[in-house]
């Protein structure tokens, strides 16, 4: 014990507190399930050369960045929400999301923040271009409740730091599909069936959330969620078109910096060694 | 830390340098599947590009052809230019190009591949796998506005708008439309949505005038972001499921829905051979299967090919003015291209839907989205002849001694498929019994023989 303790490197810390984590496992196991259950239509050498892409881009990068150390953490979360939630037939489509994901965290900045989140530019990009595809249908009602109550659990577990985003969009998309339908007069069997999309469940608990992207204090962050939520209505019910609330998170990004002007609030750090980050500004507190 | 990186760099690599090897899909085509197998079945062909759809309404309607109405919702007022009356013959075309087939190979005498295998390399091994009131007046009462009335072929049509949904009810209970009870919340969800209701007859005088004796496809031309089919009207009655073939004609790729599972069916698994003769009812319980396997809310992907080829072809694929007649116009035929080069076919990608529905397990319109995916699928099962020679290199002794395993084989596959009884079909392929699947000696039995 001794031994391990003198020889552990800072890097390798594991910090269990770190929501990471717990996010890490639980896309894990539903990618899993999603393969061996559902069916999905992802190959394991598109997983591995999604991760894999990630994983290089990410080491790369924090190299040429000159960060203290590699974690992969991040990189992981995003290659596998890509791997959950992007359909491509090509190798290369997916190796250039991962890419574009992981080098948008350290290109596109600004005042120590990720202007898109790194799944959510990667998708958009993808599917702008034609290269590939979402199946926001593809879950089934046992899956989705499944990884529903694994997302709900991990912000009670992780205690997570940014769940109040994650909340208000749910609360407000909700609201708004409820309103609908009785507006309308259709049955709730109906909005219901309109939420069982696994693809809105890792958009609400793993892209809106990202501390990185999202603004500093709670008023804006909830100011945040909302605008989101209207923009992915506005996309679903006004255009018609698939896959809205990733173009209301895409549209509504550069919103943020205007946010945090507006409302300021204390900058988020991961716990834990830092995966991404230049070293944080005097006025960044440490969870 | 630089070995695992080293290891993700070589799988990345590897993997990107690593080509699948394409199967190519041969046997002979013995069957298909026809569509009137299933009841109550109806059939529906959308051609779209740029939210320019053309929607073809198949009319396998048999009865008095003064009982026949149609209550199609649809997203616009159409003009008498947008509605069409096509040619039944070109969706039964399709339906023939699509449907779910059969095919068999004949298995090679083993001593000959024993010889073949020792001149070629393995790779060469795996090609060979298988791949009242005056109406006016009436009508306003009712808040409901006729936005045009048409007679196209042998239909007469009205778009109609309304205020709200108990007068459109009444106003179709009385003009003789056989509406459901019920249909109320779904009229106005429609009616709320914006949409107006596309309603047809049949006009009897000039369906004497044209001689016919059947009802042809009517068909309606719309430009709408809106890429939906409304079932939800079919669902208001509860006499059981309704059964509905989806021919989707697109241009970039297969298509699938949104809002629901869209799964494969199985598919190139091999059969016994007795199946040949029962194709139909095999087919229709394997589709009854993977149903109730789904819990009886999914679509299910029949067919999924670029319309230029087929292979097996179960029908030939369908000609540029046959395609033209269903909508596909996003590539005009352009005369002589260049340096005397024959213009191109357009290029289509047809998807095959087959869905049972009823509105406790689809309680919302099916909504689509097409995808880039120009991957081939098909509906394929086959039949495996046994060789049959008398030759007896080691080859052939080893093959004979592998055959009641691979028939034991398919007859689980087919048991699995499609539910029927182990027994019964063992009984058929004339196997020796070994129980049903999965009763299995437990330990204790094994260990007293009990």
């Amino acid at each position: 014990m001794e031994q391990i303790q003198g020889t552990s490197q800072p890097s390798v810390v594991i910090n269990w507190r770190d929501p990471r984590l717990y996010q890490i496992v639980t896309l894990g196991t539903l990618l899993t399930y999603g393969l061996l259950w559902l069916k999905f239509e992802v190959s394991f050498p598109q997983i591995a050369v999604t991760i894999g892409t990630a994983l290089l881009a990410q080491y790369a990068a924090t190299g040429l960045v000159g960060l203290a150390s590699f974690d992969p953490k991040s990189a992981l979360i995003s290659s596998l929400s890509l791997c959950l939630l992007l359909r491509t037939n090509d190798l290369t489509v997916s190796a250039a999301a991962a890419l574009l994901a992981i080098s948008s965290k350290f290109l596109l900045r600004r005042r120590h923040k990720h202007l898109f989140n790194p799944t959510t530019l990667a998708l958009a990009v993808v599917l702008a271009t034609g290269f590939g595809w979402i199946s926001p249908g593809q879950w089934g009602q046992v899956a989705w409740f499944g990884f529903f109550i694994a997302c709900l659990g991990s912000l009670v577990v992780t205690r997570a730091a940014r769940a109040d985003v994650t909340l208000a969009f749910l609360v407000c998309y909700v609201a708004f599909l409820v309103a609908r339908a009785l507006w309308i007069g259709d049955p709730l069997t109906i909005p219901l069936h309109q939420l069982e999309s696994g693809a809105l469940l890792i958009f609400a608990f793993f892209m809106i959330s990202d501390p990185k992207t999202t603004p500093d204090s709670r008023p804006g962050r909830i100011t945040y969620a909302l605008c989101v939520a209207l923009t992915a209505c506005y996309v679903q019910f006004g255009l018609f078109r698939p896959n809205a609330p990733l173009w209301g998170l895409i549209l509504c990004a550069p919103l943020v910096p205007l946010i945090d002007a507006w409302l300021p609030g204390p900058r988020y750090e991961w716990p834990g060694p830092s995966p991404d980050n230049r070293p944080p500004p005097p006025h960044c507190f440490r969870c | 830390m630089k070995r695992w990186l080293l290891a993700v760099l070589t799988l990345t690599t590897g993997l990107f340098l690593w080509t699948g090897e394409a199967l190519a899909f041969c046997g002979f085509y013995v069957g298909k599947v026809d569509t009137k197998l299933f009841n109550k079945a109806s059939e529906v062909a959308i051609a779209r590009h740029d939210d320019k759809t053309v929607i073809t309404m198949a009319n396998d309607f048999t009865g008095d052809a003064k009982e026949f109405a149609l209550v199609v919702p649809v997203p616009t007022i159409l003009k008498k230019e947008q509605i069409h009356v096509g040619d039944a013959a070109v969706l039964a075309h399709l339906a023939d190009y699509s449907a779910p087939r059969l095919v068999e190979y004949f298995d090679e005498n083993p001593c000959r591949r024993e010889e073949l295998m020792e001149r070629r390399s393995m790779d060469a091994m795996k090609s060979l796998a298988p791949a009242a009131a005056s109406p006016r007046t009436r009508d306003k009462a009712l808040g409901i506005t006729i936005e045009a009335q048409y007679t196209v072929g042998e239909y007469d049509i009205l778009i109609l708008s309304a205020k709200e949904s108990a007068g459109l009810e009444t106003w179709l209970t009385e003009h003789d439309y056989k509406i459901p009870n019920g249909a109320s919340p779904v009229l106005r969800s429609y009616l709320t949505q914006g949409m107006k209701f596309f309603v047809a007859k049949v006009n009897l005088g000039e369906q004497a005038k044209l001689g016919l004796t059947h009802l042809r496809p009517l068909q309606i031309a719309f430009e709408s972001p809106k890429f939906m089919l409304p079932i939800r009207l079919g669902t208001v009655n509860a006499d059981g499921a309704q059964e509905l073939f989806i021919y989707l004609l697109t241009k970039q790729g297969r298509v699938e829905t949104t809002n629901y599972r869209t799964v494969r069916l199985p598919e190139a698994q091999e059969v016994p051979l007795y199946v040949k003769d029962r194709f139909g009812v095999f087919y229709r319980d394997l589709f009854s299967q993977q149903v109730t396997r789904e819990h009886g809310r999914g679509l299910f992907l029949e067919y999924a090919w670029d319309m230029s080829w087929c292979d097996p072809c179960a029908a030939n694929p369908l000609s540029a003015e046959e395609l033209r007649s269903l909508g596909v116009l996003w590539q005009e035929p352009q005369g002589r291209g260049r340096n005397g080069v024959l213009p191109q076919g357009p290029q289509v990608f047809l998807t095959r839907l087959h869905v049972r529905y009823d509105a406790t397990h689809f309680p919302e319109d099916l909504m689509f989205q097409e995808t880039a995916d120009r991957a081939n699928f098909q509906a394929r099962y086959i039949l495996r002849h046994a060789w049959a020679g008398t030759d007896s290199c080691a080859a052939a002794v080893t093959y004979r001694r592998q055959l009641p395993e691979r028939y034991e084989r398919e007859a689980q596959t087919l048991a699995s498929m499609t539910g029927w009884n182990i027994e019964d079909i063992r009984r058929e392929m004339h196997l020796a019994s070994q129980g049903p699947i999965g009763d299995e000696k437990t330990w204790y039995q094994r260990l007293w023989g009990n």
